[in-house]
């Protein structure tokens, strides 16, 4: 882990365990991210890289260990991270009855500001016709663009981020991933493809996967 | 530290261990308060000057009518306790309150049907009273219909401990409104009054088949949580030491 | 796509849309959708319009059925439009996105129910009067049947947002949506058709009126915040 004193850790992970319906999905994961820099999970199928995702922005709440966001930990530390997050999921959080400039201003961007950002996904000239009409990658694409806002929040959290785009799809996503890390921003990322950035590091899910199957009787077993 | 005992409490193991201790004891103690109770509220009691022996069913009616409305109670409680403090026992009691309370609210409809053909005339009278308890028994059949219909049985959990807290913040207005709308169409039947000055010769006999209610339904509740635990923990050690060595 | 050179600027805090942006991102949706808003109105129409087949087309029988039967009509009209306020929102991930904004959950619930009361409890209170003359409402019940319509499908609005967030992850929710809200909706149908017949009967209808008032209050106050908690509970799976 590229853990230097120049870059503060912004996000760190302690010992984390994830569970689903009961199944210990990993345990021991331990990795911290810093300003700066950008972390690739990876995993097979089933490893429990959206699981990660959606614990790490509060959303499934069902884990063992310690999370903690710029020195507090979570829960308590919750709505600060969601200040400077920015969480691109599965599902893009792309509305089919309004057009890309209505989702974006949903997402609070100004008129101006989500123009440009379309501008850059490459689609300017369909800031104006409802979603449900555009392809899967193009909409895939309206959802990216939140990435291309001025003042886009600090910390992205991206599942799967480059599904359904093209060639110059990835590369230009790549190419505003590394301007946000130059700008001090921070990357958490899940894909299968290999990624040219900067300072990346990977966390391989596989290497914390659960071989005891009976969980053992702790105090901690209490709570869910 | 203080909370060191809720914290066990907490514990499935622990409370498993504990409560398999006290099954006996309050199976006896229903049995002995019910048969009691019972012969001597059906044998020994006088009857009631105006309704003959048909009042007799209270000591059924009663008991399942105040049981229904504590259990939901008890229901939205721990459920609430395991919405804060996360505790899984909690969550088990809820469910596990939710099917027994159904049942007890129905006896008391049931019952309470049977007691008013000789006293209304007709089986189903809209009273104040029997309608809150029936739609005391709708939000008991939407908390297990939405602990069926959720899959994933900590989400399932949670949403019930919910619907079930705001069910619990429903029942007082919901009763009033009932008590409102009741006296605005008062039907031209009898109103049985309340017995707000029951006799003692009836009183004691009451009072016997209720705490003897309150027993089996604390034997009852505790046998399906019990129950609930070792299903929702069969991953855990302690399940699989229970199930090997039998107890 | 482009090949501009793009520096961000990294700030620490995110733009968040406000209350009024909700409220019109809403309505857009809501107006772009009108089959939704439609479908609530006319099965109040129709159902309402099968009533004298079944019933007879005697004027005192539909006189003294109408207030309640109007109520009970536009809380299933409410009902089923309930299904799909979060529906589409959750498969599509904005429900998540939601979630997560620095704000609380509880005005952008807010908003939502407000706008499906416009949806559909507005109209369908507007649309009263005039199966009240199908139905021989007698003259004295018509503005309280208005106003008893306006705040109680206000209410039955936000509580039924509880419901549709608790089965919001559920595959078939119709019934099961039913089931869970119908017990919490007596209060406001007792008050709304005691109101009307208390108007028909030449009473005074303040007080239960006044109560309505009360519940729609208590109602805007509790319900978005128990929405909100269901809404992080069906997204934790």
């Amino acid at each position: 882990m590229p853990v230097t004193p120049k870059f503060p850790v912004v996000l760190q992970v302690r010992d984390l365990a994830c569970d689903r319906d009961g199944r210990r999905l990993f345990e021991g994961l331990d990795f911290s991210l810093c300003t700066g820099t950008a972390i690739q999970i990876k995993g097979s199928n089933g490893a429990g890289k959206t699981t990660l995702l959606r614990t790490l922005i509060g959303t499934a709440s069902d884990f063992r260990g310690e999370i903690l966001w710029c020195g507090s930990p979570f829960p308590g530390a919750l709505p600060v991270l969601r200040e400077s997050l920015l969480y691109i999921g599965h599902q893009g959080g792309v509305r089919d009855s309004l057009t890309p400039l209505e989702n974006l201003i949903w997402y609070g961007a100004t008129r101006e500001s989500a123009l440009w950002a379309l501008d850059c996904v490459d689609l300017s000239g369909f800031e104006g016709s409802l979603c449900h009409g555009l392809s899967a990658g193009e909409n895939r694409r309206v959802a990216l663009a939140r990435l291309f806002l001025p003042q886009a929040p600090s910390l992205w959290i991206l599942d799967e981020p480059f599904t359904a785009l093209d060639a110059v799809g990835v590369a230009t996503l790549e190419q505003q991933m590394a301007a946000h890390l130059h700008s001090g921003g921070s990357i958490l990322l899940t894909s299968h493809q290999p990624l040219s950035l900067g300072r990346l590091a990977s966390v391989d899910l596989s290497d914390f996967m659960v071989d005891e199957p009976l969980v053992a009787m702790e105090a901690e077993h209490v709570f869910s | 530290m203080a909370w060191q005992w809720f914290h066990r409490l907490g514990s499935p193991r622990w409370f498993y261990q504990k409560t398999g201790a006290w099954l006996p004891w309050l199976a006896l103690a229903s049995a002995v308060l019910l048969i009691v109770g019972s012969i001597w509220g059906l044998g020994f009691a006088p009857e009631d000057a105006k309704q003959g022996n048909s009042y007799r069913i209270i000591f059924v009616h009663v008991p399942a009518a105040f049981l229904a409305l504590a259990g939901y109670y008890l229901m939205a409680v721990s459920g609430a306790i395991g919405l804060i403090w996360k505790m899984k026992l909690a969550f088990a009691v809820m469910r596990a309150a939710a099917p027994i309370g159904a049942v007890l609210t129905f006896i008391a409809l049931f019952t309470g049907a049977i007691w008013g053909k000789p006293t209304w005339g007709a089986y189903w009278v809209w009273d104040a009273r029997i309608t809150s308890m029936l739609i005391l028994l709708f939000l008991y059949i939407g908390v297990m219909a939405l602990s069926q219909a959720v899959n994933r049985e900590q989400v399932a959990d949670r949403a019930c401990a919910l619907l079930a807290l705001v069910g619990t913040v429903n029942i007082p207005i919901i009763y009033k409104s009932v008590d409102w709308w009741f006296t605005l169409h008062q039907p031209a039947t009898l109103r049985l009054t309340e017995a707000s000055s029951i006799d003692p010769s009836m009183f004691y006999p009451l009072l016997t088949v209720i705490i003897g209610f309150y027993c089996m339904y604390a034997w009852t509740l505790l046998t399906h949580t019990r129950t609930l635990l070792l299903r929702r923990e069969i991953r855990t050690k302690w399940v699989q030491q229970v199930l090997t060595e039998g107890k | 796509m482009s090949s501009v050179d793009i520096h961000p600027l990294v700030s620490g805090a995110r733009a968040v849309p406000d209350f009024a942006t909700f409220l019109r991102i809403e309505m857009l949706l809501a107006l772009r959708r009108r089959a939704d808003i439609a479908n609530p109105l006319l099965f109040f129409v129709s159902v309402l319009a099968l009533l004298p087949l079944g019933l007879g087309p005697e004027p005192e029988l539909l006189a003294n059925v109408a207030p309640g039967m109007i109520w009970v009509m536009a809380l299933l009209a409410t009902l089923l439009s309930q299904e799909s306020l979060l529906r589409s929102d959750f498969e599509n991930g904005t429900l998540e996105q939601l979630t997560l904004l620095p704000q609380p959950l509880y005005f952008a619930v807010l908003a939502k129910s407000l706008v499906h009361w416009i949806a559909t409890g507005l109209p369908l209170a507007l649309l009263s009067p005039l199966l009240a003359v199908m139905l021989n409402l007698p003259g004295e019940g018509y503005l309280c049947l208005f106003v008893s319509l306006l705040m109680g499908t206000a209410s039955l609005s936000l509580i039924g947002a509880i419901g549709a967030a608790l089965t919001v992850a559920v595959r078939r929710p119709g019934l099961l949506l039913a089931l869970i809200v119908m017990p919490l909706y007596v209060p406001v149908l007792i008050f709304g058709t005691g109101a009307v017949q208390a108007a028909i009967d030449g009473y005074a209808y303040s007080a239960q009126l006044a109560i309505l008032a009360a519940l729609l209050a208590a109602a805007a106050a509790l319900a978005p915040l128990a929405t909100a908690v269901a809404v992080r509970i069906s997204l934790d799976n």
